[in-house]
C-alpha cells in the first residue's frame, strides 16, 4: 500500500499528528550513536530536481540513508534533460529502473501531481517543492519545530512576514499551522501578497511594528529575488525597514516568542545577522528537525503499510 | 506486544475476549520475584545488569524487575539498575507487509557496551520481535551478555530464540491470543467485529 504526498491539504490534522509522533521516533533514531535504521533496506528513493536546492535534497537523501535506503539523485545540469528529454520520458526512464519514491521539485505547479499520474501505482510521489504551489515538507518540519517549543499549535498566533506571493511554503503553511488550530496573520507589502486570499483562514496586516509584539512565532520568508520579474518593491532597503525583522524590532518579541525562516536567509534583508543567533531563533534546529520529518514521510509511505492522505 | 499489535491492527482488527485467568496479579508479581532471584543468581550479582523493557508491554515490567532487583540486592540510591524501553519497529523484518508503526520512542540513555543486558517482554511468541530487539541493541553499544525474560511462553517459536527466564510456559493454539496486563494474565480469542 503506497501513496504520495503531493499538498498538505491530503494530510489534514490527523495526518499532521500522525508524522509529528512518527517524527519523534526518528528524532530519537538520530540522536544516537549510530543514526540509521534498517526499516527501508530495499527500497529505492529518487531525488528528481529540476530547481536548484541545498537543504531540501540533502534532508530527503539523509532521511532516506538514515533508514537504510538507496537514493538517486538526478540534477537537471548533468542529465539528458540538457538533450531536449521531455519530463515525462525522463520520470519513465528513472522508473524503469526500479524505484520506490520519487522526489520531485520543479519550477512549475503542479509537477508532482503529474508525476504521480504517470508513475506506477506502487511508487510514491513526494512534492518537494513545486512553483508557487506548496511544499509540505518544510510546513511538516515548521510545524514540529514550533511544536517541539511551544507543546502544541493550538490557539497560538504565528505571523508568516515577507512574499506571500512568491511563496509554497507559506501556502504549506498556512494550511498545516491552521489545520493545528494556529491563528495566522500575514504581514507583507500588497504587492507581495496573492491576488486573491479567499479561502484563506487568516488575516493581513501590512504594519509588522504592530504584529510583532503581539504574536508567539515570527515566520520570515526568503525575498524570492529570482522569482520577481515585475518591480513590486521600490528597493531591497525599503523593504527591510518596513518588513524586515531588525534587531530593533526582534527587542520587541513577547518572551518565548520563535523566529523561524526555512532558508536559505538573506541577512540584512530579511532577518538581520545578530537576530540569526538569538536563542529563539530556531533555523538550524528546523534544519536538523527536517531530517527526522522527512525519514517519518518516507517510513509512512514506503514502509509502514499505512496510508499517508 | 507484536501479537497484540498483529491481532489488534486491520485486517485482522476485532476485540478480545477473554477466556481462562492464566495468573492472577499476585501469581506475576511471585513470577518476578522468582525472576529478579535467578538474574541474581545466574550473574552472581547485578552490578553490570541493565534492563530494556520492549514497548510497550515490556517496559512496565522491566520497571518491576528493576524495582524488585534494587529490594534483594539492597541496592542504594548511587546503584540504581538502569532501565530502557526499546521500539522496534524500524527493525522488523515485516516491514511493507502489514502495518508497522512505533508505539512509543525509544528510550535508552545509557550506552551498553559492556553490560549484561536483560531484555524483557510480556508474551514470547514466535521470537521475531526478539530478532529485531536483538538487532536494535547493536546500534547503542556491544553488550557483553543479552539475557532474555518474558512473564509468558506461548510457543511456536519461527526463529531459534529461547528465553532465559519465564514466568509461566503456556501452551496456546497459534489463534489464541495471550493479554498481559497488571491484572495478570488472560487467555482469549480475537473476535472479528462485524
Amino acid at each position: 500500500m503506497t501513496g504520495h504526498l503531493l499538498s498538505i491539504a491530503d494530510l489534514g490534522a490527523d495526518g499532521i499528528e500522525e508524522v509529528m509522533r512518527i517524527t519523534d521516533s526518528f528524532v530519537e533514531v538520530s540522536s544516537r550513536d549510530i543514526p540509521k535504521v534498517p526499516a527501508l533496506r530495499g527500497k529505492t528513493v529518487v531525488s528528481l530536481f529540476y530547481e536548484d536546492s541545498t537543504r531540501t535534497r540533502l534532508s530527503f537523501e539523509t532521511a532516506a540513508k538514515r533508514l537504510s535506503a538507496d537514493t538517486m539523485t538526478f540534477s537537471v545540469s548533468t542529465s539528458s534533460v540538457k538533450k531536449g528529454e521531455s519530463l515525462k520520458d525522463t520520470v519513465e526512464t528513472i522508473e524503469a529502473m526500479g524505484i520506490d519514491a520519487v522526489v520531485v521539485r520543479h519550477k512549475s505547479a503542479g509537477v508532482p501531481q503529474q508525476v504521480a499520474q504517470w508513475v506506477a501505482d506502487d511508487v510514491s510521489v513526494i512534492n518537494a517543492g513545486d512553483g508557487w504551489h506548496e511544499h509540505p515538507t518544510q510546513a511538516l518540519l515548521d510545524c514540529y519545530t514550533i511544536r517541539e517549543r511551544l507543546d502544541t499549535l493550538e490557539h497560538k498566533h504565528i505571523a508568516i512576514v515577507g512574499d506571500i506571493k512568491h511563496s509554497r511554503v507559506a501556502r504549506s503553511d498556512v494550511l498545516a499551522f491552521t489545520a493545528l488550530g494556529a491563528r495566522v496573520t500575514l504581514v507583507a507589502p500588497p504587492t507581495l501578497l496573492p491576488p486573491s486570499l479567499e479561502g484563506w483562514p487568516v488575516d493581513v496586516s501590512h504594519d509588522l511594528d504592530e504584529v510583532v509584539p503581539k504574536v508567539d512565532v515570527v515566520y520570515l520568508l526568503r525575498m524570492q529575488q529570482e522569482r520577481m520579474t515585475e518591480a513590486l518593491l521600490p528597493s531591497l532597503r525599503e523593504y527591510t525597514a518596513h518588513y524586515g525583522l531588525t534587531t530593533r524590532r526582534a527587542a520587541q518579541l513577547q518572551d518565548g516568542a520563535l523566529v523561524l525562516h526555512p532558508g536559505p536567509m538573506n541577512r540584512g534583508v530579511e532577518i538581520a545577522a545578530e537576530v540569526t543567533s538569538m536563542p529563539n531563533t530556531l533555523i538550524t534546529r528546523q534544519v536538523a528537525n527536517g531530517v527526522a520529518v522527512r525519514m517519518a514521510v518516507l517510513f509512512l509511505l514506503l514502509g509502514s503499510g499505512a496510508s499517508l492522505a | 506486544m507484536a501479537e497484540r499489535e498483529r491481532y489488534l491492527t486491520p485486517p485482522l482488527g476485532g476485540v478480545f475476549v477473554p477466556r481462562a485467568q492464566v495468573m492472577t496479579a499476585d501469581d506475576c508479581r511471585r513470577a518476578i520475584t522468582r525472576i529478579a532471584h535467578e538474574i541474581v543468581e545466574r550473574n552472581h550479582g547485578s552490578a553490570n545488569t541493565v534492563l530494556i523493557g520492549l514497548q510497550t508491554g515490556g517496559v512496565p515490567l522491566a520497571h518491576e524487575l528493576a524495582e524488585t532487583l534494587q529490594r534483594i540486592e539492597g541496592a542504594t540510591d548511587e546503584d540504581q539498575i538502569p532501565v530502557g524501553s526499546l521500539d522496534v519497529a524500524f527493525y522488523r523484518d515485516d516491514i511493507g507487509l502489514r502495518p508497522v508503526l512505533p508505539e512509543a520512542v525509544t528510550d535508552i540513555s545509557f550506552d551498553l557496551t559492556g553490560k549484561t543486558v536483560v531484555l524483557v517482554d510480556d508474551v514470547l511468541f514466535t521470537g521475531r520481535t526478539i530478532r529485531a530487539a536483538l538487532n536494535a541493541l547493536n546500534d547503542y553499544g556491544r553488550a557483553k551478555a543479552v539475557q532474555l525474560a518474558v512473564m509468558v511462553d506461548r510457543g511456536h517459536r519461527e526463529l531459534p530464540i529461547r528465553p532465559d527466564y519465564v514466568g509461566k510456559n503456556l501452551p496456546t493454539r497459534r489463534d489464541e491470543m495471550v493479554d498481559v496486563s497488571d491484572e495478570g494474565v488472560i487467555l482469549g480469542d480475537m473476535v472479528a467485529v462485524k
